[in-house]
């Protein structure tokens, strides 16, 4: 493998409370490789958004990365503070946020936004700068982008708008793409679009993608490798199509069997019992196994080994094993 | 011209057009303020000219020739006899100058704090807000009063005429700091977690760039309906003091002064020196008022 864009290291977000210290990214580790399209899926509070601003140094206080490491083309940058970290982080970071209404300043022009980010910066002029705006309106589909520079994000449909974030994402020609569930806001029948153009914008220029979600159709039609995330911990990680066809983590097997499928019948879907257990209260043992159909006694005792970079492929005691 | 005719069918001018409160406080204002302005080509006398004051005109009622030199007068003359007419052109010049200045400078004092408390936050935010708290529990006329008392102080005497108004600017702007820092600071607090802002930050945009740019535009329609009511309380305060004495020296008599001095011949009869200037203040406030009240609701998108 090439070296990797972005390494994450054992990385520990916590947000101190008043009764107990809560680590919402407990001990996540994963590599991305140039042109990679990592999935990160998990339930809401899984961490999934945690690890993204942590990765792009945006964490809203209280909470803040207490351990591991993260390494943008192998420098260190989560100890990386002011001046440093703003160039750093901006010129390889892109990010599409998940809704398109606030993503975008209402006041300004799109023109304005895009032209604000290329030339903070690539070394370019005012007319070049505009020039690479429009191309970059071009590439993402807009019609007749010469005249939308001057039009402001109200005047943009909901996927129209979510194409120019992208637009703005790729602009500074950054090395990798955060994108925090990009589809959420948006029509069933805009989402298909938007993660093929997100996908193939990527590919074209090489760009490793982050694409934070917990669709699993998403996963399944986009990334190449994906990471699923239990109350902070990495439950399970490998190639999508093993994950998807042949997931290990009773998690992620509970996860695919409730995903609907046109071809399944009208059985019942698959549901995991419970609720993902509180950030205070998490069981010993395995964080999964009060809710696990598979625990043993071991589960509730001890928890299983974290996951290296790349070499397992589950976080369970007794990954591996058929049912 | 295209950009005119968008301009006359948005909303905002639309809804101006169907509120006829809001064009008629807007024509009062309009007037008002031209009159003040251009003051010196309006009023028939210039009261504060001793060469053209006549003592035998005292007195004179409103539109009755003199006794004595059979001048007439519209609003009548004061005890000195100036015309009142031109000492209210005269004293709103006066009201208008110290309630636009005093916003002006409560305003960029109060945006530019409550914008840096909001999104600083921490321990800045704390210091800024809490002074804050503790001058709202004082009533504004008071820390007016203050700081116009500790400003006279300071100054030296031969310049204490000179410097009134701006000590009055100071001293009613200081007081009014407060609202615009505390609506900035809710505002920010809102608009800084949105995302545009993330991605500002995200590519590396200064704080200060940031505020400025993306966080302020954002904000200040809030801020303009603040400022325009604010305008109302400011030439009210300005009358406020100057009526207690401690405003508008009797070289540069503001609306205020007109009324504390013409108070003292209310009960001799001679009530005309104290009645048009009243009611000229009381119009100027009243419009100024009701098209922030206009304002208000045309800028609020859940009130349309």
């Amino acid at each position: 493998m090439a070296d990797p864009v972005l390494s994450v290291r054992d990385l520990m977000v916590e947000i101190p409370t008043r009764h107990a210290v809560l680590r919402p990214v407990n001990g996540v580790t994963f590599d991305l490789a140039p042109g990679e399209i990592l999935g990160m899926v998990g339930e809401s509070g899984a961490g999934k958004s945690m690890t993204g601003n942590a990765v792009i140094g945006l964490l809203d206080r209280p909470a803040r990365i207490a351990g591991g490491e993260i390494l943008l083309h192998g420098k260190r940058i989560d100890q990386l503070s002011g001046e440093a970290l703003r160039k750093l982080r901006g010129k390889h970071i892109g990010m599409v946020f998940q809704d398109p209404l606030t993503s975008l300043n209402p006041l300004l022009t799109i023109g304005e936004q895009l032209t604000e980010t290329i030339l903070e910066h690539l070394d370019v002029s005012q007319t070049e700068a505009r020039q690479r705006a429009v191309d970059g309106l071009n590439e993402v589909g807009i019609p007749a982008a010469e005249q939308r520079m001057d039009a402001y994000p109200h005047q943009f449909s909901g996927g129209m708008r979510q194409r120019v974030v992208i637009a703005l994402a790729l602009c500074a020609e950054p090395s990798l793409i955060i994108a925090d569930e990009p589809t959420t806001a948006l029509d069933v029948s805009v989402q298909a679009q938007i993660i093929a153009l997100l996908k193939r914008l990527c590919r074209e220029r090489g760009t490793s993608v982050m694409l934070i979600t917990h669709d699993m159709g998403v996963i399944a039609e986009t990334a190449d490798r994906v990471a699923v995330l239990y109350a902070g911990r990495m439950a399970e990680l490998g190639s999508a199509r093993d994950v998807l066809t042949h997931p290990q983590h009773p998690y992620t097997i509970g996860l695919m069997g409730s995903t609907p499928l046109a071809s399944a019948g009208r059985e019942r879907l698959y549901q995991i019992n419970g609720s993902m257990p509180r950030l205070d209260a998490l069981p010993i043992g395995c964080a999964f196994n009060p809710r696990c159909s598979r625990a043993q006694a071991q589960c509730g005792q001890e928890p299983p080994p974290t996951l290296a970079a790349h070499n397992d492929r589950a976080a369970c005691w007794f990954a591996g094993e058929q049912t | 011209m295209e950009r005119l005719h968008t301009a006359w069918n948005s909303d905002f001018i639309w809804s101006f057009r169907h509120s006829p409160v809001a064009v008629v406080s807007l024509a009062i204002v309009m007037i008002l303020v031209l009159a003040a302005v251009f003051a010196p080509l309006v009023a028939p006398y210039n009261p504060f000219d001793p060469a053209t004051l006549n003592l035998m005109n005292g007195f004179s009622k409103p539109m009755e020739p003199n006794a004595f030199t059979g001048d007439t007068f519209w609003l009548g003359t004061d005890d000195q006899g100036r015309d009142v007419f031109s000492t209210i052109l005269y004293g709103m010049r006066v009201s208008l100058f110290v309630g636009f200045t005093a916003v002006l400078f409560a305003l960029i004092l109060g945006v530019s704090l409550g914008l840096i408390a909001g999104y600083v936050g921490g321990w800045t935010e704390t210091a800024i807000m809490r002074v804050a708290d503790v001058q709202l529990t004082f009533p504004a006329i008071l820390v007016a009063m203050l700081i116009f008392g500790i400003a006279k102080g300071i100054t030296p005497v031969h310049m204490r005429d000179e410097m009134a108004i701006w000590v009055l600017i100071i001293a009613i702007g200081l007081s009014d700091w407060v609202q615009f820092a505390r609506v900035v600071r809710g505002a920010t607090l809102v608009e800084k977690n949105k995302e545009y802002v993330q991605a500002a930050k995200l590519i590396g945009r200064r704080p200060g760039a940031i505020m400025l740019k993306h966080i302020l535009p954002n904000v200040l329609s809030p801020v303009l309906v603040i400022a325009t009511i604010s305008l109302a309380l400011a030439i009210i305060a300005e009358a406020t003091l100057s009526f207690l004495g401690v405003g508008a020296p009797p070289t540069q008599p503001s609306l205020g002064t007109l009324i504390r001095i013409g108070q003292g011949y209310l009960f001799s009869g001679e009530w005309w020196i104290i009645l048009f200037p009243a009611i000229t203040l009381l119009v100027l406030a009243l419009s100024v008022n009701l098209l922030g009240d206009w304002l208000r609701d045309a800028l609020n998108p859940k009130l349309r």
